[in-house]
């Protein structure tokens, strides 16, 4: 065996890249797992087709993972790739554009055929013309020695021993990154544990993956990133969807209510309703509705009944849903609404993250039906995130907005695990008693401006109501053109008040004399953050907020905004929250926006505020 | 005591006075909706179900302010759909008897959808389809129920749109409870209300209701004194279908699996269809639809089908009791430590 140098890194960025059907986000998953055992920090981004098994070889048939590690706190996926996996020409093509110059390229040369070179568009191979000159370029047959490391496994068909090729890749890198491999092996002997020939395929194709780069000639180094010093306790990596239905899990324990959701499979919120269908020993009722109308029709019902009531979907849902929010604005009754964004309008780039719905969420219902909305700003953020709305929406009797998107819904960060006993209060109390002269008002208010909710079933209490406009207090229905003009002020108010029971906007100006704030919501935080950083670092100043509440906004936020002489808002859509911002605050915000499917890379915000400073 | 739809019952004494808001009732004079509601608030005290366990839910249209009318709990919704906020309610409380109140506009046109997934769930709902064949509300416009060749507002040359039989749609969306009424009856619709109360899934009942100002006159033939007789034919179970003054008419069943009309006297007795609103099968119901195709012919009046499926609530809280006997009640803390985990010192 030949000894390799090992040598220290600090931050690696690693692209896996092949055909739909090749495990590139089952390869891309597993490696995070190993790297957050390991006690790295780390951020991914998947990055696949809408097609589920496009063509194999082609261009739009790609799918990609990137996993950005380090020895420090990490804030994005990283904006190019130090190693790029590709498994065909297709994805070599695609993602090099993503490489950093000189970056490493594992190639499995197997793949790189004619007929594949060709639909790739391709007229010479590669790998053996000059065109990758600027990269350190591995080839390796890796279809072939999958093969060769599976061919003792008895009971394994060709095609499933080639399929462990994705396990290959990964056992190789692992060792590239000195990662620990007991973690991958447990999985794979329980992902497979039902079929023990492809167990032993997959497990003889990573361990080959893995003597491969220790013995063979090829590399000259390993590489170590040590464990980054987060803050001590137990850790694990969410995605933002599996902390969407965690948070709401949660807030049915903090508010005392079950949990009913109610919810129409879409791309990319699906994952919320297939986590939560799980969860039936914590009470939540699931219900696949037909269509995005009655996911938000049954939620308004389960509302009304006294559960805490949701639903998710992404932006085509949304423009279905905002129906029932309307209804259930005029009704005031607690909901809270998950629209995981895509990139639109109409099916759009289904897989694509976008921000592109902040102005539906605000403004998408007919008549004056103000919301509040909020917005996490990465996958871990979405656990209290939907607490919060949870804690408004019941607080307020008022449907609530979560704008979380395609990146937050799939990408995974470790998470520091939250203790259940740390979490708020957030059960409101029900109508039991009349409270007016022995009858039931709907609509007497509180401090809060918000009504008393009465729950069916509650003897006495019996009331209607609707969506027909109506008279404060008594509830009944009023075509009074004056008292329409009240209940329009009054639902306004209600929703304006909430902005006494949030935390001001915070600004991290650590030179206390930037002249320049960068102002940002949703995901776009790590790369917002990430940039701001690297401007700090080259000598210049620069203020930096995050709007995490979007309706209403924080007390403090035009005052924060007057105190620059010029504000950025970069956004994932054409410049919605800029408008917002102009509107609200009569300020000269300037916008970037950029809207290609993908979150911002922090290069791309860092150039424009140093145009800028 | 009624323990089919939903709510647990009560021996205490109630009147149709328990069942009365203090609204207002504010439809045309004249209109078949007084009926209907005056049949369902006399019906309520009948079925032990207290005003309190009670939730009736509409959409938009004239019959869908019925809930400001009910003592009840209630909720004037949205166009269409009041299945869609009724399932959620009646799933999320199974101890709650809920009533869907809507029209052939509301249930059919923009709520189409909603119906027959409703159906099929077998959703444990009680809805009132009140079917004038016209759109009240807008003001005179055709409906899904409308008959060809209909002039109205938005028909002036006469409608080309093919109807809806709104029976045979239910069955063919696996109704597991599905029954006509008049809302002139009351002592038929009271009996069919009860039914519909004591069936656990989902009951639909059309009910034939007067539009005195858009549609008056549509259900004529089946409720005036000098047509009736001949035109309505009553369903009821266990019994041959005949009808007509001297029950001169009945049901024969063809070869082909089809229905027809006959002269009794032409027929031997054995061949009478008997109804059967149990049988599973549900071809001899579907046929039984397509005898008319509008009221202004001889129509079925009655239960076409009564049978038992699995409620989609009671599953869901199957699985939620099976899901706690098995893993216990839901642990947070546990939830979060599950999958990889690792320990930062």
């Amino acid at each position: 065996m030949t000894q390799k140098t090992v040598q220290e890194v600090h931050r690696v960025v690693i692209r896996f890249a092949g055909d739909s059907g090749d495990g590139m986000q089952l390869t891309g998953d597993r490696f995070s797992t190993a790297t957050a055992v390991f006690g790295n920090d780390l951020s991914t981004l998947p990055d696949f087709p809408a097609e589920i098994r496009a063509p194999a070889g082609s261009l739009f048939g790609v799918s990609g993972f990137q996993i950005h590690f380090s020895d420090e706190d990490i804030l994005t996926p990283g904006d190019r790739a130090n190693v790029l996996v590709a498994m065909n020409p297709a994805a070599l093509k695609t993602s090099l554009v993503d490489l950093a110059p000189a970056g490493v390229i594992i190639a499995n040369s197997d793949a790189f055929t004619e007929k594949n070179l060709e639909r790739a568009g391709y007229s010479s191979n590669p790998l053996k013309d000059d065109s990758l000159s600027g990269y350190q370029v591995y080839e390796i047959p890796m279809t072939a020695m999958t093969l060769e490391a599976a061919a003792s496994v008895e009971g394994l068909t060709k095609k499933e021993a080639e399929r462990g090729k994705n396990m290959f890749a990964l056992g190789l890198v692992s060792w590239m990154y000195s990662r620990p491999t007991d973690v991958t092996e447990r999985w794979i002997q329980k992902k497979f544990g039902g079929k023990p020939a492809v167990m032993a395929g997959n497990l003889a194709a990573f361990r080959a993956g893995h003597a491969f780069g220790e013995t063979a000639g090829l590399f000259a180094a390993q590489y170590v990133v040590k464990p980054a010093s987060n803050a001590p306790g137990r850790y694990r990596n969410v995605t933002g969807n599996a902390a969407t239905a965690w948070g709401l899990v949660a807030a049915s324990g903090q508010a005392g209510l079950p949990l009913f959701f109610a919810s129409y499979p879409i791309t990319p919120a699906s994952d919320i309703l297939h986590e939560l269908s799980r969860l039936k020993n914590f009470g939540v009722r699931t219900f696949q509705a037909e269509d995005e109308i009655a996911a938000a029709g049954a939620a308004v019902g389960g509302a009304f009944g006294g559960h805490l009531s949701a639903t998710a979907t992404s932006g085509p849902g949304m423009d279905l849903k905002e129906e029932a929010l309307g209804l259930a604005a005029i009704l005031e009754l607690p909901l809270v609404v998950v629209d995981v964004q895509r990139a639109g309008p109409s099916t759009g780039l289904p897989t694509k993250t976008e921000q592109g719905d902040l102005m539906i969420a605000m403004y998408g219902r007919h008549g004056e039906a103000p919301v509040p909305v909020i917005a996490p700003r990465s996958p871990a953020d979405c656990f209290g995130a939907a607490i919060e709305a949870s804690r408004i929406a019941l607080k307020y009797r008022t449907p609530v907005i979560v704008l979380s998107d395609g990146f937050l819904a799939n990408s995974a960060e470790p998470w520091l695990i939250p203790d259940p006993a740390s979490l708020p209060d957030i059960s409101i109390a029900f109508a039991t008693e009349p409270n007016h002269d022995g009858e039931f008002w709907p609509y007497l208010r509180d401090e809060n401006l918000a009504r008393p909710l009465a729950v069916p079933g509650t003897r006495g209490l019996q009331h209607r109501i609707g969506g027909l406009e109506r008279a404060d207090g008594r509830g009944n229905v009023s075509h009074d053109p004056a008292n329409h003009e009240r209940m329009i002020r009054m639902r306004a108010a209600k929703v304006a008040k909430i902005a006494d029971d949030i935390p001001p906007l915070e600004v991290d100006d650590p030179s206390q004399s930037a002249e320049i704030l960068v102002i940002g919501w949703g995901s776009s935080w790590g790369a917002i953050r990430e940039a701001c950083r690297r401007v700090r670092d080259a000598g210049k100043k620069v203020a930096r907020a995050h709007l995490f509440y979007l309706n209403p906004f924080p007390r403090n936020t035009g005052e924060v905004l007057r105190r620059y002489q010029r504000v950025l808002v970069p956004e994932m859509n054409n410049g919605q929250l800029v408008k917002l911002i102009r509107a609200e605050f009569l300020v000269d915000a300037k916008s970037f926006a950029k809207a290609q499917g993908l979150p911002f890379r922090a290069g791309d915000i860092e150039t424009e505020i140093l145009k800028r400073v | 005591m009624v323990e089919g739809n939903g709510a647990v019952g009560t021996q205490a004494a109630l009147t149709k006075k328990d069942f009365e808001s203090d609204q207002e009732v504010r439809w045309c004079p004249g209109c078949g909706d007084y009926a209907i509601l005056s049949a369902v608030q006399s019906v309520m005290p009948t079925l032990g179900i207290e005003p309190h366990k009670v939730v009736v839910v509409s959409g938009i249209g004239c019959s869908s302010r019925f809930p400001y009318y009910m003592n009840t709990y209630g909720m004037h919704s949205i166009h269409g759909r009041a299945a869609t906020i009724a399932t959620g309610l009646a799933t999320a409380r199974p101890d709650l008897s809920v009533w869907v109140v809507t029209g052939d506009g509301d249930a059919l046109a923009i709520g189409g959808n909603h119906l027959i997934h409703t159906l099929r769930r077998n959703v444990n709902l009680t809805i009132l389809m009140f079917n004038n064949q016209i759109y009240g509300l807008t003001k005179g416009q055709l409906s899904p129920t409308s008959e060809r060749g209909k002039v109205t507002k938005s028909t002036p040359f006469g409608s080309v749109d093919q109807p809806f039989n709104p029976i045979a749609l239910a069955l063919g969306a696996e109704g597991t409870f599905v029954a006509r009424a008049l809302a002139v009856d009351r002592p038929h619709l009271t009996g069919v209300l009860s039914r519909a109360a004591a069936h656990r899934g989902t009951s639909f009942i059309e009910v034939y209701q007067n539009c005195n100002i858009f549609n008056d006159g549509a259900f004529d033939m089946l409720t005036d004194k000098a047509h009736k007789v001949q035109n309505q034919i009553r369903l009821e179970h266990g019994k041959p279908i005949r009808f007509g003054e001297r029950d001169e008419r009945a049901v024969v069943q063809l070869r082909d699996g089809s229905l027809k009309i006959v002269e009794a006297g032409s027929v031997a007795e054995g061949e009478i269809l008997v109804h059967d609103e149990h049988r599973g099968e549900p071809s001899l119901a579907f046929a039984l639809a397509h005898l008319s195709t509008g009221p202004t012919m001889p129509t079925p009046i009655g239960i076409f089908r009564d049978v038992e499926r699995p409620v989609y609530g009671d599953d869901v809280e199957r699985q939620l009791v099976a899901a706690q006997a098995k893993l216990g009640a839901g642990d947070l803390g546990k939830l979060l430590m599950s999958g990889d985990t690792w320990e930062v010192k």
